[in-house]
């Protein structure tokens, strides 16, 4: 019956064409292998966040009156509206841990290198839109932390060089964090970036399809073996990732996400107010830089740092691969640990201090 | 530039008739009590307005003769008698066209009331022992009242009063107790006034500053029903008003509450040991049931109360959402707000009704917390179940890929691939 | 071998099964709306002005809060949060005297929400009062 239905499709839509191709996409068998599973991970939980955030629109009102009441009723009066929203708010955090999981396995491999160097500039963009996802899907619920998060996170942004000011402008839709910021938020967290992110990862997944999975310098293409993709390896990464929804169900029936207290603009701001764990390193960084360095202001010296930093790791491909084509892997290596390094001990030190 | 030249000479002509003040002059550079004066009046409020030594004493402070500066003929008086003090405070502080020039709004009738006190009364009738102007509000280095470093600052009177009252030497020839100050720092007016609440009551408040006298016993109600209106006012209809109306050292309030020392009331004052019911009333009669009664239905409202509020933040830490019953919760102390004030008219029918709605809140808030818990139960169940099913599916497909790699089937070999 | 593979077929399928059930029956509940549909209050129908003479005052629930509602004159109305600022106990309007009273400590507000007397800290956080025909509709002000 089954063999039927396929067949009319295929006859239809040239399925056959697909599953040759499909056929040929092997993994390679290595010390490193267990890393391949991150990505596609990072895609589940994606598809993960589509799914529960098409739910919340249900029933989530995006203005300041009813932002954070619907939140509230989602979590009080919809059936297994507890359930839907902590599943969404803690896959959005481990989205992000794993996102950069990926990035710096995919770093400690190597696979950045020819042919592969559009596929990791598209990666760097989609780890630059999950932390915008992060940040705009934080103000949503309009809570007391939300808030102040974003006021902060927006201030940093507007104390950009040169263009600073008009990027908070049109970040905030105003002079200060209200009313039109959620709106705009709420435009780019369910339509503008999720656009975005489906035409960079279409592109990425396509990237990684054409060129095929990379193998790590120390081992020999050649004399390494292989797995077939369908239906061996991707039945593992089904099996992984089953285990990442029963990790998912169980945070959010044992640790489901708190709701706050609506957001008062006239408050002062709570004691400790930080931003999520995944932008502590930046924000604690910022706060260590002296007000002025030099002739310049600290918080401008801070940000252009960061700006050229990531500018620099975007460029990977080109200052971590020599003429020969050749991965630089002691460099890029030593300059993933220090990355890994600074970014680990400053989101601790952010977060106790 | 002429503006400014004029300016300069002027200038140092403004200087010295600021500094021209012989009186702080000369007395500041001499030894001993006459020094202190000139020393505190940095502090006081009369100089900070422009008033200094002569405005009070008289003389010329012009004058750096003292025959001159200190000569009757210049108004001089010197230091006024004790018996004198009052009416030397009072020809300022009694003349309202006078104060209108500083505070509009200042009282003038401090030295009226002072002489219908205790203290104006007696020092009338010559006797320096008690309390006068400066006693209170100190002498040369005079503050306002709501500066925190003044003796008549609310937090200061206690002590300010005790000085006297509290001594027991002192107040031996008068027959009075010195044991006031004592209590008031046992009771729950002090504690409120150390913890900032300004409002609270001090001595002045319930017996007057100026005029000090003791509230009357049939005024003791009046003066505590100034802040607890409606304990009063319930009071006022209740069967005990007209019997303590004639009660020695105090009726009204006084009798169950004391004056001095005045307790946080509790349920401990109905029934049990300390009870004051038990006083007046036998527990087998029916005013000492009524008390009991009352009072388990008090300790009964704020025992279940505390029972739902610990239920729903059991079921809050668990991570349920009870914000709506904990709101809810308020209501119900509200209705025992209302269980002890409806007491006071020492009726049972009137008190049970807001024990009624209270309880209703603490049944209401109580399921609430318990529905929450029994939620968080059913979650873990739910999960639990999911787990399973997703534990034999991955379980399942482990077995189907060791099925399908029967052989090394789906692994391709490094010799076998084209280079 | 067939029985093993049987007994494979049954738990994969079934473990799916029962594991998609175990995802869509949450999911399918949670589409239902709930019995009460309203999420915030923003705005509430105190009911009909013609049923409140001038000179009186009711007290309305505004959201999980209680609310008074006023009228002074024919035309003149104000609504207040009916939570006293002092022991949240609830406020009522005191026609005879014309303010806002608290039977809790003897708490009095005037007509503006201000204190005028007893331990009320703060005034009472005023409503916008909007008639629409003959419906009294009680809002938070901007």
């Amino acid at each position: 019956m089954t063999a039927k239905a396929i067949q009319w499709l295929d006859d239809r839509l040239g399925l056959s064409t697909l599953r040759k191709l499909a056929d040929h996409k092997t993994v390679p068998i290595h010390s490193a292998t267990r890393w391949y599973y991150f990505g596609g991970i990072a895609l589940f939980l994606l598809g993960i966040q589509v799914i529960t955030g098409t739910l919340l629109l249900f029933y989530y009102r995006p203005t300041v009156a009813e932002g954070f009441d619907s939140v509230r009723f989602l979590m009080t009066r919809v059936e297994f509206g507890w359930l839907i929203r902590s599943i969404h708010s803690w896959s959005a955090n481990l989205l992000i841990f794993v996102a950069f999981v990926h990035m710096f396995s995919v770093v400690f491999t190597h696979a950045y290198r020819p042919p592969r160097e559009l596929t990791w500039a598209s990666g760097i963009v989609l780890l630059g839109l999950m932390l915008g996802f992060g940040f705009s899907g934080y103000l949503l619920p309009w809570n007391q932390i939300s808030y102040f998060a974003t006021k902060v996170g927006t201030d940093v942004a507007g104390s950009t060089p040169l263009v600073g000011a008009a990027i908070a402008r049109i970040l905030r839709g105003g002079d200060d964090v209200g009313a039109a910021t959620l709106t705009r938020f709420f435009a780019l967290h369910v339509m503008v970036l999720p656009m975005i992110t489906g035409a960079f990862a279409l592109l990425h997944i396509l990237l990684v399809q054409k060129n095929g999975m990379s193998t790590p310098p120390w081992v020999a293409e050649s004399s390494v073996r292989q797995i077939k993709f369908f239906p061996n390896f991707f039945l593992r990464e089904l099996m992984v990732w089953y285990g990442a929804l029963a990790v998912l169900g169980a945070l959010a029936a044992i640790f489901p996400w708190e709701l706050g207290q609506k957001a008062d603009l006239f408050a002062s701001a709570p004691n400790g107010i930080r931003p999520e764990w995944y932008f502590l390193a930046q924000f604690y960084t910022l706060k260590l830089i002296p007000s002025h360095v030099w002739v310049f202001e600290g918080e401008l010296l801070g940000i252009a740092g960061f700006g050229a930093l990531a500018a620099a790791w975007a460029l990977l491909p080109v200052w971590g691969v020599n003429r020969a084509g050749q991965a630089r892997v002691k460099l890029v290596s030593g300059a993933a640990v220090v990355l890994a390094v600074y970014l680990a001990v400053f989101s601790l030190l952010g977060y106790y201090k | 530039m002429r503006f400014v030249t004029i300016a300069v000479l002027l200038l140092p002509a403004a200087l010295i008739a600021q500094t021209r003040d012989s009186c702080i002059q000369c007395h500041s550079s001499m030894d001993g009590e006459i020094q202190k004066p000139a020393l505190l009046i940095k502090d006081d409020i009369h100089y900070a307005n422009g008033l200094s030594c002569a405005d009070c004493h008289g003389g010329d402070r012009t004058s750096d003769d003292p025959s001159v500066a200190m000569s009757p003929a210049k108004g001089f008086v010197g230091a006024p008698k004790r018996t004198a003090i009052p009416q030397f405070c009072a020809r300022c502080h009694s003349d309202p066209n006078f104060m209108r020039r500083f505070k509009p709004q200042q009282r003038v009738d401090q030295f009226e009331l002072y002489k219908t006190s205790v203290h104006g009364q007696r020092l009338a009738k010559g006797d320096e022992n008690v309390a006068t102007c400066i006693d209170c509000h100190s002498v040369h280095d005079i503050r306002a009242v709501k500066n925190p470093a003044a003796p008549v600052y609310p937090t200061h009177i206690p002590d300010t009063c005790g000085r006297c009252h509290a001594d027991a030497q002192r107040m031996a020839k008068y027959g009075i107790p010195t044991d006031q100050l004592a209590q008031y720092r046992t009771s729950v007016h002090w504690a409120d006034l150390k913890n900032g609440d300004l409002a609270a009551p001090t001595c002045a408040s319930c017996h007057g500053n100026h005029g000090a006298k003791p509230p009357e016993v049939s005024s003791v109600a009046a003066v505590c029903g100034n802040c607890h209106v409606l304990f009063a006012q319930n009071y006022d209809k209740s069967v005990h008003a007209p019997i303590f109306s004639g009660a020695e050292g105090g009726g009204g309030c006084i009798v169950c509450h004391s004056n001095h020392g005045i307790h946080p009331p509790s349920t401990a004052m109905l029934a049990g040991p300390q009870a004051v019911c038990s006083k007046c009333h036998e527990p087998d009669t029916p005013g000492g049931k009524t008390a009991a009664e009352m009072a388990q239905w008090i300790d009964g409202l704020g025992a279940a109360l505390n029972h739902s509020d610990a239920v729903l933040t059991q079921a809050d830490q668990a991570g349920m959402e009870v914000s709506d019953a904990q709101e809810k919760l308020s209501d119900g102390r509200e209705d025992l707000v209302k269980a002890r004030l409806a007491m006071h008219l020492f009726e049972p029918e009137e008190m049970h009704k807001p024990i009624e709605a209270g309880m209703d809140v603490a049944a209401e808030t109580l399921r609430a917390g318990q529905e929450a818990l029994h939620e968080k139960n059913v979650r873990r169940i739910g999960l639990a179940i999911s787990v399973f099913f997703i534990a034999v599916t991955v379980f399942a497909i482990w077995l189907l890929i060791r099925r399908l790699e029967v052989g090394g089937s789906g692994y391709i070999e490094p010799s076998s691939r084209n280079p | 071998m067939e029985n093993r593979r049987s007994v494979l077929s049954w738990l994969l399928g079934g473990g799916v099964m029962a594991s998609m059930a175990s995802f869509l029956y949450p999911v399918i509940r949670f589409l239902n709306p709930p019995p009460v549909t309203e999420v915030a209050v923003n705005e509430v129908d105190a009911g009909k002005a013609s049923d409140m003479k001038p000179n009186s005052g009711k007290i309305v629930r505004f959201g999980t809060k209680p609310a008074v509602l006023i009228r002074i004159s024919d035309s003149e109305w104000r609504a207040f949060s009916a939570v006293c600022t002092h022991l949240n106990c609830t406020v009522q309007y005191r026609a005879s005297k014309s303010d806002i009273f608290c039977a809790c400590h003897g708490g009095t507000y005037n007509l503006n929400g201000q204190v005028v007397a007893g331990p009320p800290p703060k005034s009472l956080e005023e409503y916008a009062v909007n008639l629409r025909g003959d419906e009294v509709f009680i809002s938070k002000k901007a």
